[in-house]
């Protein structure tokens, strides 16, 4: 990245605007597909298709009054939604938007800043992006705030694990930390020979790397706090969490922090399994659609292909309890992913031709086995079994038997006594409609 | 040609380099010094949380961007959030408590810390001054992930081994010094039934807090879902008192009732 001034600004400008507009959008965009799929209009008053309704209701919150409870710490309390909003927009600055342009001249890439580790930006964004929220909890000086906070941090910093290994095992594929380099390098298909036959996979992580992306697709949710891990705010359970004595613009930059995260994360996830900007489909098809300004188009449209995974989930799924949520995430995603990167890792052994045979056989074949005990292995909850014989009590005390059949409902059973009620008028508004006849 | 376009790019480098260090290098003895001075525990873990911050940069300055990064994740977004987790569940009102069991420990602190912050200058100074930055030694073209990752699991691996692994017994051993074995498994339907059942207990369920209550004097004692007195609802420091009928007969008060 060599670029001159100006446009490292005209850039940096750029990924702000198109941040913040993409979370205008998808705020309208998710009220409306949720609405669609609940049978109901959404809003539509507002510009056309109500397209201009998440800008109204975001000047409205800038216009309510700036609350600071007594109790409140002044500094951390400004601080905190500070942090949140810097966090999630310094995070985008790394994803490639397409490939080299010239604009004006120059050559450069459709990208803010692209280095050796730039993945790592983004994580370590979002582990900072933890502080805002925490911090937003203690700093109010309230006890629903504070425990709000804690859910939230505990579950982004649970979920940052799996989704950190599932980060890991597209390092292993590619053996790259950038994330340009690791979008060029899903361009290339991937060559598998078996048995003599050269079979060539599409390059994109997601085929090779399955199990880690519906890991990653899963934490990733987590990591957002949306649905149906909404667990920190959720808003028919919950005062809204660690946000509780928040309002007008701090409360609106927390909301734009989480709005902003969902895009980062989706267009993180676009950009390691789902080949980037690249076209989705083969070159031959149209030789010019990786080239240019195009993929402009590729790239926002598998983000907004996500972005809608994110609204389906939400109207979709019920939210889980804590404790499942904490099981999923420690004893599913975690010990998943670590078994499948040392699987990954023996594969990768296994499958390198420049390997001597009786290794490559050891290593697949472990690697197959490991799979193999998982499956069978895996532990499952006891099958519930009936009891023998019905339970006596003890003492001659009354103990309802385990296989009780409830009894029909005597009144659903009562027949109802033919009675002569159609000369009297049933209620009252029909008597006086016949008043107002008379 | 090139060497002195090269020159005048190092130069560059070094210049923006310095401009940074000389705003961050305060920002990060702001920090050390608030985590000392400042009052409120988080406060103090925030400013350390701002040192790591500054050294991370410059980590990423000295090129070494995969440090850096890493500084951030690991030390400021777990290890500093696991202690922010703590504190906060300590309470914001709770001091430290000011009194001294030692006496003149203050003074004694002072100087042996004015001491050792001169031995550490002392000694950092001469081991540090007059060496030069120098290339990353190894094969051109490798970067500084693979340098680190080879230096990890070839010359290091066993030392990080062992690390990792007394670091696993230690949270383990946190882990056990916490936690409280349950006895005996799940308690079933069938175990819960028969305690229900057991003499002794009232098998229908316990009044809530207010539900039957007209009153929330402590003299109200709660009603049964048959009417009958829960006796857990009354006070064992009020004594119970029937009224008797001269006392319970209507005083002609309102003048209604003649």
């Amino acid at each position: 990245m060599n670029d001159p001034l100006w446009l490292m600004l005209v850039k940096g400008v750029l990924v702000f605007v198109v941040l913040v507009l993409l979370v205008l959008f998808t705020i309208w965009y998710e009220r409306r597909v949720v609405a669609i799929m609940q049978v109901r209009p959404g809003p539509n008053r507002n510009g056309p298709f109500g397209l201009l309704q998440s800008l109204a209701d975001g000047l409205k919150l800038a216009f309510k009054e700036d609350l600071m409870p007594r109790t409140a710490d002044k500094i951390v309390f400004i601080a905190a939604p500070v942090i949140a909003v810097a966090c999630a927009f310094t995070a985008f600055s790394v994803i490639p938007f397409g490939p080299e342009v010239s604009v004006f001249g120059i050559e450069t890439e459709l990208q803010l800043t692209d280095f050796e580790v730039s993945v790592l930006v983004i994580l370590a964004c979002s582990a900072l992006g933890v502080y805002g929220i925490v911090l937003a909890g203690w700093a109010s000086g309230s006890a629903y705030s504070l425990l709000g906070a804690l859910r939230a941090a505990a579950q982004v910093i649970s979920y940052e694990i799996a989704l950190g290994l599932a980060v890991l095992a597209v390092f292993f594929q590619s053996q790259l930390m950038s994330t340009g380099a690791i979008v060029e390098a899903q361009a290339e298909g991937l060559p598998l020979n078996l048995g003599g036959a050269e079979i060539t996979l599409p390059g994109w992580y997601f085929i090779v790397l399955a199990p880690s992306f519906v890991i990653f697709v899963i934490a990733m949710v987590g990591e957002t706090n949306r649905a149906p891990f909404d667990l920190p705010e959720a808003e028919s359970e919950l005062v809204a969490g660690f946000a509780t004595e928040y309002s007008s613009l701090k409360y609106a930059s927390f909301f734009l922090a989480e709005y902003v995260n969902m895009v980062t994360m989706s267009a993180l996830a676009v950009t390691l399994f789902l080949g980037g900007w690249a076209a989705p489909f083969p070159d031959s098809w149209w030789p010019g659609a990786n080239e240019g300004f195009m993929p402009l188009v590729w790239f926002f449209g598998k983000v907004l292909a996500f972005l809608f995974f994110y609204v389906w989930l939400r109207g979709t799924l019920p939210r889980l309890r804590y404790d499942q949520f904490m099981n999923l995430g420690w004893k599913v995603l975690v010990p998943v992913s670590l078994v499948w990167l040392m699987v990954l890792a023996a594969m990768n052994i296994g499958l390198d031709t420049g390997n001597e045979l009786p290794t490559r056989i050891a290593f697949a074949g472990g690697a197959a086995i490991v799979v193999m005990a998982l499956i069978f292995f895996w532990p499952s909850r006891k099958p519930y079994e009936d009891p023998a014989e019905p339970d006596t009590g003890l003492g001659g005390f009354p103990v309802p038997p385990l296989d009780l059949a409830v009894p029909p409902n005597p009144r659903s059973l009562k027949q109802l006594e033919p009675a002569n009620t159609s000369a009297v008028p049933i209620n009252g508004s029909r008597s006086t409609d016949e008043k107002e006849e008379e | 040609m090139i060497e002195l376009a090269q020159a005048d790019l190092a130069q560059a480098a070094s210049a923006g380099e310095a401009v940074f260090f000389w705003i961050l290098a305060p920002i990060a003895v702001a920090g050390a010094v608030g985590l000392v001075l400042s009052r409120q525990a988080i406060h103090a873990a925030l400013s350390l949380a701002i040192t790591m911050m500054c050294l991370a940069v410059f980590y990423i300055m000295q090129s070494a961007p995969f440090l850096g990064f890493v500084q951030i994740m690991v030390y400021t977004g777990a290890i500093m959030m696991l202690f922010l987790f703590v504190l906060m569940l300590f309470g914001r009102d709770s001091k430290d408590s000011m009194f001294e069991t030692l006496r003149g420990q203050r003074l004694l602190a002072v100087v042996l810390g004015i001491g050792l912050a001169a031995l550490l200058t002392a000694g950092l100074g001469r081991a540090v001054s007059g060496l030069v930055v120098a290339e990353p030694s190894g094969p051109a073209g490798q970067g500084n992930v693979e340098r680190i990752a080879e230096a990890l699991f070839s010359t290091y691996l066993f030392p990080f081994e062992v690390v990792s692994g007394v670091l696993t017994v230690a949270a383990v051993g946190a882990l056990m010094f916490a936690h409280v074995a349950k006895k005996g498994g799940p308690r079933g339907q069938r175990e819960h039934s028969r305690e229900r059942f057991a003499p002794g207990n009232y098998p229908g369920p316990k009044p809530g807090p207010g539900v039957f209550a007209t009153s929330d004097s402590t003299a109200t004692p709660a009603l049964r879902p048959d009417g009958s007195i829960e006796p857990a609802s009354l006070s064992e420091y009020v004594p119970p008192r029937q009224l008797t009928a001269a006392e319970a007969a209507p005083k002609h008060t309102e003048g209604r009732d003649s």
